[in-house]
């Protein structure tokens, strides 16, 4: 009887790694994409279009630093637009990784291992696709240093009551702690890599990176306690960050931003885009190279219900700024949603809702659950709603408030998109020599589920 | 497999990781260090001047007030460099055939002014008033140092933010009574925390560090 029963629970849950693998095929699988497999033209393809993009955002920055913040649209009444609207979006991106990386892993999540390294790779570039753009919009980068605390010649201080100081901490914290975290799991498979390759300068190369790991007990346990220590120094910051970036907006009087419920739901927000950013790589990436055995359904469908979660938090996020709106009895605020529902803006906020709020509803439905094409769809969907959120709440907050002679209209100008599209093609690029140089699943972790799963059998 | 790395590597390692941070410590006080140099700052450094002028002779042997000269400081938010006929006022009856004071005469006579170069001259983007300084009981020596010492003039401080906040910051440590404003080598005959506080109340002294009062 017990028997069965256990049985039946296996063929429930399917397991995280495709029977059949033994350590030594896992690490020829994985290993190969990065040594020995020809790379593939799709890779080429891949680069050579990010790499254009890359080479866009150059331009555009370029132009940027000799003419002057002007070439945006951003002006009064709406002095914060494309480049806020990006880099909310961007950072919140980073979030999946990061809550893969640390909660997942104290929540002793198996499941996690096949797409912890590549989501904490996207975490970082996000990051730093991010952080671009706030460096940019102070209008002199070259003076960017002046965000940091230091003992300056102006006997200044950074305004420390600011939320925007309060940022480049948050956001720089987020970034080191997660490049640590990254790093450290990728040190046992850099050793990997260096006792495979036959190539002397990748063998040196990768050799310096994996810093002298011989895989020895005390390596192995104090890899252990090291990363444990990371992930609980991580945990923290899946909530601080984003309630940070929500400060932005939260800490001061404009309707539609002056809202208590802004650090929920914006955390919300970032792991429900960071979830549809992880499937939207995830996808094509497991089916170019073959990792269907390690990315499987069971995967692409967890994450899937992480995003349908999160979705539900930010569609009750939409529905309480309503409310609050309408509650609050404040004529400002109450303008500030019927300008949202009724404005210029309209079609953008219908646009967020259907992206935001409808598409991700199909996630109930099996089929479309075991359906890799329809998830690609949903997590493209919530892409584009999570931007198109960010914009209206920049763009409609600030572009009517509380005094009609001041209002404004604000569209991006052609630099604007130019200097979003580019930070993609910064992404990507940074993404696709990531996929070609560095293991894009971690090998060692891998290893252990097999481990794990031959212990069930016992 | 064959030995990738000397054994040396793990002492070389250690080095440069540990380096790293000494390396970078010391990059950045180096930084800090020269920008607040002389080498940057102009400090004590002389400026060259079409007439070798001489502050102490002037000053302190002869005692000259400085308003004979600097003669809007009281009303203005400059203190004014003088003319040519200022000079001429005293050097059309005595030096009048010194070789150095040549070039004021000749400015005399073409009635091109003499291009004095401006020993302390803040950025464009400061506004700064001297009037408001010296009705507070702020001395000229407080900023511009023992010129009255000066044989050919120097820039006495920094002039860099750091050295204005200092005084708009703690005002009581640097004021002076009015009648003493324009006299040299004054200090407070029973220290300066013994009248700071209630000068700064008697002159009702409010030196804001608001940006946008000296960034208007």
């Amino acid at each position: 009887m017990a028997d069965t029963s256990v049985k039946k629970r296996g063929a429930a849950k399917a397991p995280f790694i495709e029977p059949g693998h033994t350590f030594g095929s896992i690490t020829d699988k994985i290993s190969s994409i990065v040594l020995t497999r020809k790379t593939p033209i799709f890779w080429f393809v891949g680069f050579g279009i990010s790499f254009m993009l890359l080479s866009l955002l150059m331009v555009a920055v370029a132009y940027l630093v000799f003419e002057g913040i002007g070439i945006w649209g951003v002006n009064m009444p709406v002095a914060w637009g494309f480049a806020i609207i990006n880099f909310v979006w961007w950072i919140g991106i980073g979030h999946a990784g990061t809550l893969i990386s640390a909660i997942l892993l104290l929540l002793r999540q198996d499941w996690r291992t096949s797409i912890n390294r590549f989501a904490e790779a996207m975490t970082l570039f996000a990051v730093a696709a991010a952080g671009l753009f706030p460096l940019l919009h102070t209008g002199r980068p070259w003076l960017d240093y002046w965000l940091m605390p230091y003992p300056n010649t102006m006997g200044l201080w950074p305004n420390f009551r600011s939320p925007l100081v309060w940022d480049v901490f948050a956001v720089s914290t987020y970034a080191t702690v997660s490049f640590l975290f990254w790093y450290t799991g990728l040190v046992p498979d850099f050793a990997t890599l260096r006792d495979r390759t036959v190539n002397r300068w990748s063998k040196r190369v990768y050799g310096i990176l994996s810093m002298g790991w011989r895989g020895s007990a005390v390596h192995w346990h104090r890899y252990e306690t090291a990363y444990l220590l990371l992930a609980g120094l991580a945990t923290p910051l899946v909530v601080s960050v984003h309630t940070v970036v929500s400060f932005d907006f939260a800490m001061s009087i404009v309707p539609g931003w002056h809202a208590t419920i802004f650090p929920p739901y914006f955390v919300a927000g970032a792991i429900y885009a960071g979830f549809a950013m992880v499937l939207t790589l995830a996808i094509p990436l497991r089916k170019f190279y073959g990792l269907e055995d390690f990315i499987t359904m069971r995967h692409l469908q967890n994450m899937a219900k992480i995003m349908l979660a999160t979705g539900l938090i930010v569609g009750y996020g939409y529905m309480m700024e309503a409310f609050t709106a309408w509650y609050s009895a404040a004529e400002y605020e109450e303008f500030m949603i019927l300008n949202r529902f009724t404005g210029p803006y309209k079609y953008a906020f219908w646009s967020l809702l259907a992206c935001n709020v409808i598409a991700p509803q199909f996630v109930w439905w099996s089929k479309a659950r075991n359906s890799v094409v329809a998830l690609f769809v949903i997590a493209m969907f919530v892409n584009v709603g999570m931007w198109l959120e960010r914009f209206i709440i920049v763009v409609t907050s600030l572009h009517r408030d509380f005094l009609p002679s001041s209002w404004g209209m604000y569209s991006g100008t052609f630099w604007d998109w130019a200097t979003y599209a580019g930070s993609i093609g910064l992404f990507l690029t940074l993404l696709f020599v990531f996929i070609r140089l560095i293991p894009s699943v971690s090998i060692f972790e891998m290893r252990t589920l097999v481990a794990e799963e031959k212990g069930k059998k016992h | 497999m064959s030995q990738l790395f000397h054994p040396s590597t793990n002492v070389i390692s250690k080095v440069t990781i540990f380096g790293a941070v000494l390396f970078i410590g010391g990059a950045a006080w180096v930084l800090l260090a020269l920008e607040r140099s002389s080498y940057v700052t102009q400090a004590k450094v002389v400026r060259e001047q079409p007439v070798p002028f001489s502050h102490r002779h002037h000053v302190s042997d002869l005692g000259i007030d400085c308003r004979y000269c600097h003669t809007f400081v009281e009303e203005s938010n400059f203190a004014g460099i003088p003319p040519t006929k200022t000079c001429m006022t005293c050097h059309s009856q005595i030096h009048t055939t010194a070789a150095m004071l040549e070039p004021v005469r000749e400015s005399w006579r073409s009635g091109e002014s003499l291009e004095w170069l401006r020993v302390h001259d803040l950025p464009d983007f400061v506004y700064f008033d001297h009037s408001i300084h010296v009705k507070k009981g702020v001395g000229c020596e407080t900023c511009h140092g023992p010129v009255g010492e000066m044989a050919l003039t120097w820039r006495e401080y920094s002039l860099n933010m750091e050295w204005c906040i200092e005084c708009h910051r703690a005002p009581e440590k640097f004021v002076r009574p009015r009648e003493f404003v324009f006299q040299a080598g004054w200090h407070a005959p029973a220290g300066q925390a013994a009248i700071g506080d209630s000068l700064v109340a008697a002159y009702d002294i409010n030196s804001s560090t608001n940006c946008s009062i000296c960034h208007r």
